[in-house]
């Protein structure tokens, strides 16, 4: 490989290493993320006709940096002369940004981080906030989003165009937020990955292969926040889906039908996600200042920890859904502790459990509330209340794997009415 | 990502946007290494349709279908995505008198 050959190949590797810092420091410095993006592409052209020519710069990341910038404050003299005056206000700006300490790599870490903040904003929309964080700060390509959420890419595109928009008229600042603040924008920023995540986890057969990178980007983001932001929630978010995602390939069947917990083949498991995660758990718990996300992921990490469905400490599980109750007191929460509950104590404890939330009128026209249910009147010999709430878990069941795997369950019931068919 | 930005106006702003903004605005994106080719068109009386049915040949004057806006130009341009193309598209000059419709080049596909 001769020299110039060399120096491309750095430049293809810069981007893909550091484009994202690049950008996120850009925007800092130009105020503006369409400008940015276009400072972006500029700089990372100028490296390629520049670096075979010159050799790859002791720090390219700075290098670009001020490359961008210079493109654009150049652009904006070159605009100026056509353009409205308040955009020669813009133009002039963008020369009066101090240039110190712009790439140290302190501020370049905050730089990322204020990109995550700024993408996560809660005055922008749940599905303009994943759209612009997996573009911006994944780097993920309008059309790849669009994909992987089955939406069409013009509206996807408009989606981002109006998250834009709504940054620069409300005047969203570019920053980390405050201590006092930290706690709820952070909680917006976890919504937005664990969203990311379940897009791609909850996903059926068809579109499996771009959905999977759905959740492998989910992960690098939240290996990212923590790396840059080790608040105990974002351990926990990531060791939750770290756990999650070693059960990917025992979760379905070759032909995409859905494989409970008890039944999935345990070997399948992937020991290093597992190890990792449990870890995180550990190390989120022990900080003290955990919160739902961290005990989800203790729930899990209790199942990973069972060789077998039957060596699953019920009684662990059962006390983190309590705290984990006594945080968020959601009708959902409530519904899982009683199936733990059923567990530990039998199938009587757990469905009196679920006949009160039922009887109160939450989760009605909740599918799981209706199959645990059933599942649980089946163990105790119910048959007749056991068919019929199949039949209503099945009536609000819309994802075929899902429809498929109540029907078997109905058709079970009906052939061999007293067998045991294991939990729920 | 190639994508053709079309450029439409109406017939009495087609000298709306001043020839010397345009050719800077080219030189601008073709500097960048955004462009891959652009022209403006004659307005839309010079079009002449041409149709083969049957293996004949008919010709007719004037577009294909009338509308308020006409083609007037357009940008074939490389682009990230989407929205680095909506981005371009945005600072095309006319885009501020007439509208630019942005459209993804189809790569032919020989096997399909």
């Amino acid at each position: 490989m001769d020299a110039a050959e060399s120096a491309r190949e750095a430049v293809n590797a810069t981007y893909l290493s550091d484009s994202r810092r690049v950008l996120a420091t850009l925007i800092r410095l130009l105020g503006d993320f369409d400008v940015a993006e276009e400072a972006l592409h500029d700089a990372f052209r100028a490296a390629l006709e520049q670096w075979p020519r010159d050799g790859v710069p002791a720090n390219p990341r700075a290098w670009l940096v001020s490359a961008g910038r210079f493109k654009a404050i150049d652009a904006a003299r070159r605009r100026k002369r056509f353009d409205s005056l308040d955009e020669m206000d813009d133009a002039a700006n963008l020369g009066a940004v101090n240039p110190v300490e712009w790439t140290d790599d302190e501020s370049v870490e905050d730089d990322r981080l204020r990109l995550i903040f700024t993408c996560c904003h809660p005055a922008l929309a749940p599905d303009a906030q994943v759209a612009l964080t997996l573009r911006e700060v994944c780097g993920l390509t309008t059309e790849e989003i669009a994909r992987a959420f089955l939406t069409p890419a013009p509206t996807l595109a408009q989606r981002i165009v109006r998250a834009k928009a709504r940054i620069r008229d409300a005047r969203i600042p570019y920053q980390v937020p405050a201590p006092a603040e930290l706690p709820g924008r952070l909680d917006s920023v976890l919504r937005v990955i664990y969203l990311v995540f379940n897009e791609g986890y909850a996903a059926s057969a068809g579109a499996a292969l771009t959905r999977e990178d759905l959740s492998s980007e989910a992960i690098r983001l939240g290996r990212l926040l923590v790396e840059l932001l080790p608040e105990a929630e974002a351990v926990g978010l990531l060791a939750l889906m770290l756990l999650h995602e070693s059960r990917r390939f025992a979760r379905t069947s070759e032909s995409g039908d859905i494989v409970l917990l008890e039944d999935q083949d345990r070997s399948l498991w992937n020991r290093d996600h597992i190890a990792e995660g449990s870890r995180l758990v550990e190390r989120a718990l022990s900080s003290g200042r955990f919160g739902a996300y961290s005990l989800q992921a203790a729930i899990a990490a209790v199942h990973a920890d069972a060789a077998r469905p039957s060596d699953t400490d019920w009684d662990e599980i059962v006390g983190l859904y309590d705290a984990l109750f006594e945080r968020e007191s959601s009708p959902v929460i409530e519904l899982n502790r009683a199936v733990a509950v059923a567990m530990r104590d039998g199938p009587e404890a757990g469905l009196r459990i679920i006949e009160r939330i039922l009887a109160r009128g939450d989760l009605r026209d909740y599918r799981p509330a209706h199959a645990a249910r059933a599942e649980l009147l089946r163990r105790v010999g119910r048959i007749a209340d056991a068919r019929g709430s199949y039949e209503r878990a099945l009536s609000l069941s819309r994802l075929e794997p899902e429809r498929r795997h109540l029907e078997r369950r109905l058709a079970e019931l009906n052939a061999h009415p007293h067998e045991s068919q294991g939990n729920v | 990502m190639k994508y053709l930005c079309l450029v439409y106006l109406e017939a009495t702003k087609l000298h709306a946007v001043h020839d010397r903004e345009c050719m800077a605005c080219g030189n601008d994106l073709r500097q960048r290494g955004v462009m891959v080719a652009a022209e403006a068109l004659q307005p839309i009386e010079t079009a002449t349709t041409v149709r083969v049915r049957g293996g004949q040949l008919s010709v007719t004057d004037g577009p294909f279908a009338e509308t308020k806006e006409q083609l007037a130009g357009f940008y074939l341009i490389e682009a990230r995505d989407l929205n680095d193309a909506i981005n371009v598209a945005a600072k095309i000059p006319p885009a501020r008198e007439g509208s630019v419709e942005v459209r993804p080049v189809r790569e032919l596909n020989p096997d399909a």
